[in-house]
């Protein structure tokens, strides 16, 4: 039982930081189960209970909600919301075991991967899974009658812009951490109020003038707007190309940050 | 490469975090097929100095050039010829034994019919052929430590690190680890290990340093360090609680030297058994007395005066 250690032989030549999103597909493989089932029911519960139950009460009250039904309003926002849940779940727990408890991404450093490559395939990859849940999505609240224009196609992209924007903030953060206390805070203080008041389930113009521009100030505003638009096909192109700008200067600033710290964490 | 360039070369290697420098300037080198070691307590800068060796963390000054290339400029690529077992393991513990090798591989670029290959082969070399399909948290900590190392080697590495590797692993576990790596060793592979244990570092090393408080004190093969740094033999004597200290005086004049330990003096001597008879001769009786061979414990605590595991 001796051991023959050959040279190196070729491999598919992929780049560094593809190496590590195949990591991630691999690992996904193993345990993707518990995380489909959640990403078909969440929506088809929401639909039925807030856009067919509370729609209900809306509709016989007020009609529509600008030209719509409820539960075509609140689809595409709850697409956005989805989108927003499965980036923020990514960049806390799971980064900050990968440097703190498991140690993933101390291991891939030690191979020729560099600190820049782990947080790039990291990105990717969930970046592939928001397109995927952003697929599902968008097929459950067609299938719900909530997409009424062709511009619908471009839902996964929304959700890909969408949950990116937390992803990478988030992660440069969770590099910075020691323990996950604070994870707990964030989703109580800036997700839930997220949630709740981005325009999700009632339209801005609900709220007093004076007050829109602290609603505008939450990325998912943008992320339920840029949905809207495209489940609808409507807004102005100025307003859309404003909210493409908000959440993509999110995700460059998260992703320069992300990089910076995740060298400091792991090669330091 | 030329036979005369060492595998790694340092010169003057220095890190800090903030106002503490782990390393304090070092100078050492590693030649191709040897197997070093690093020995010294916890904190003595060994994981550090790993960590620089392993081409991942830069020095924050000195030299540091590992196959004759610079880890500052050429990182990932000798990354890609070393193999690092480090002192926590970084195995994924949900997935199988097997799935934890073939993602592992892919990082270094291999056709994936060449991980599966290498895969089968280092469970059998690793003993876990059987428990491929398990779960690695079903592993026991011997074995989760030969599966990574297994997984250390499916690059096929030229210099394999090993950072503490039998640390908390029970004498049975130990004892087939060191198998496997002598077995590596024969296979050409250069090691690097670092340890806070004695008998690991004379049992795997051919050549080692000493290292305390970031410095090297001392350097060179294990039984070349007991020659010049020790006695040939040791007698450990035990007196009552809190006696030893009155019995110092007695006993100085019949040893080369003296430690005077919390729980024990040690008497350094040519012969042990001689130096206990007199010991009784002088009209001293010890609670217990032992005579052994001088190790590498006591070259450590002839250099710093502490002992190496508290």
């Amino acid at each position: 039982m001796s051991l023959t250690l050959t040279t190196t032989e070729q491999g598919p030549g992929w780049p560094r930081w593809r190496r590590a999103l195949y990591y991630h597909a691999a690992f996904y493989r193993q345990t993707w189960r518990a995380s489909v089932i959640s990403a078909f029911l969440f929506p088809i519960l929401y639909l039925t209970s807030m856009g067919l139950g509370v729609g209900k009460l809306v509709n016989a009250h007020t009609g529509t909600v600008a030209g719509l039904s409820y539960l075509q309003f609140i689809a595409p926002a709850l697409l956005a919301v989805a989108a927003m849940q499965l980036g923020e779940n990514e960049a806390m727990w799971p980064v900050l075991g990968a440097v703190k408890w498991v140690r993933t991404y101390h291991a891939a450093v030690a191979t020729p991967l560099e600190p820049e490559d782990v947080v790039t395939g990291k990105v990717a990859w969930v970046g592939i899974r928001l397109f995927m849940t952003g697929v599902v999505y968008a097929a459950i609240i067609a299938v719900f009658g909530a997409v009424v224009s062709w511009w619908g196609i471009l839902l996964p992209l929304v959700a890909v812009l969408t949950g990116l924007a937390f992803v990478t903030p988030l992660m440069a953060y969770s590099l910075t951490l020691e323990s996950d206390t604070s994870f707990t805070m964030i989703y109580r203080f800036l997700i839930v109020p997220m949630f709740l008041f981005s325009a999700t389930f009632y339209p801005v113009s609900v709220y007093p003038p004076q007050l829109r521009w602290i609603v505008e100030l939450m990325p998912l505003y943008h992320g339920v707007a840029l949905a809207r638009a495209s489940a609808y096909g409507t807004g102005q192109l100025l307003a859309i190309v404003f909210h493409v700008v908000v959440l993509g200067s999110l995700v460059v600033v998260g992703l320069v940050l992300s990089r910076r710290n995740m060298r400091r964490r792991l090669v330091s | 490469m030329s036979e005369v360039t060492p595998l790694v070369r340092a010169r003057r290697l220095v890190k800090s975090f903030g106002s503490f420098r782990a390393v304090d300037g070092i100078d050492f080198e590693v030649d191709r097929g040897e197997s070093f070691g690093f020995l010294g307590p916890n904190g003595a800068g060994k994981t550090s100095t790993m960590r620089m060796v392993s081409a991942v963390s830069r020095p924050d000054s000195g030299d540091l050039s590992i196959f004759g290339l610079d880890p500052r400029v050429d990182g990932p690529k000798i990354r890609a010829r070393i193999g690092v077992v480090p002192q926590e393991d970084t195995l994924e513990l949900e997935l199988s034994v097997m799935d934890n090798l073939l993602m592992f591989g892919r990082y270094f670029d291999l056709p994936k019919k060449t991980i599966r290959e290498r895969a089968d082969e280092l469970l059998d070399f690793a003993q876990l052929t059987e428990r491929a399909k398990d779960k690695c948290d079903d592993l026991s900590g011997g074995m989760k430590r030969r599966l990574t190392i297994a997984r250390s080697l499916l690059n096929h590495p030229e210099l394999l690190i090993l950072d503490e590797p039998t640390t908390g692993l029970d004498p049975q576990a130990r004892h087939l680890l060191w198998d496997r790596l002598y077995r590596l060793k024969h296979s050409g592979v250069t090691l690097v290990i670092t340890t806070h244990y004695m008998d690991e570092a004379e049992q795997l090393c051919d050549r080692l340093v000493v290292m305390d408080k970031g410095l090297i004190v001392a350097e060179g093969p294990p039984r070349r360090l007991i020659e010049e740094h020790s006695t040939r033999e040791v007698l450990e004597l035990r007196f009552g609680i809190g006696e030893s200290a009155q019995f110092e005086g007695a006993l100085a004049p019949l040893a080369d030297r003296l430690e005077v330990l919390p729980d024990r003096i040690l008497l350094y001597v040519h012969d042990g058994d001689a130096a206990l008879a007199a010991v009784h001769g002088a009209g001293l009786t010890p609670v217990s007395a032992l005579v052994r061979r001088s190790t590498l414990e006591d070259v450590f605590l002839r250099l710093t005066g502490r002992t190496l595991v508290d």
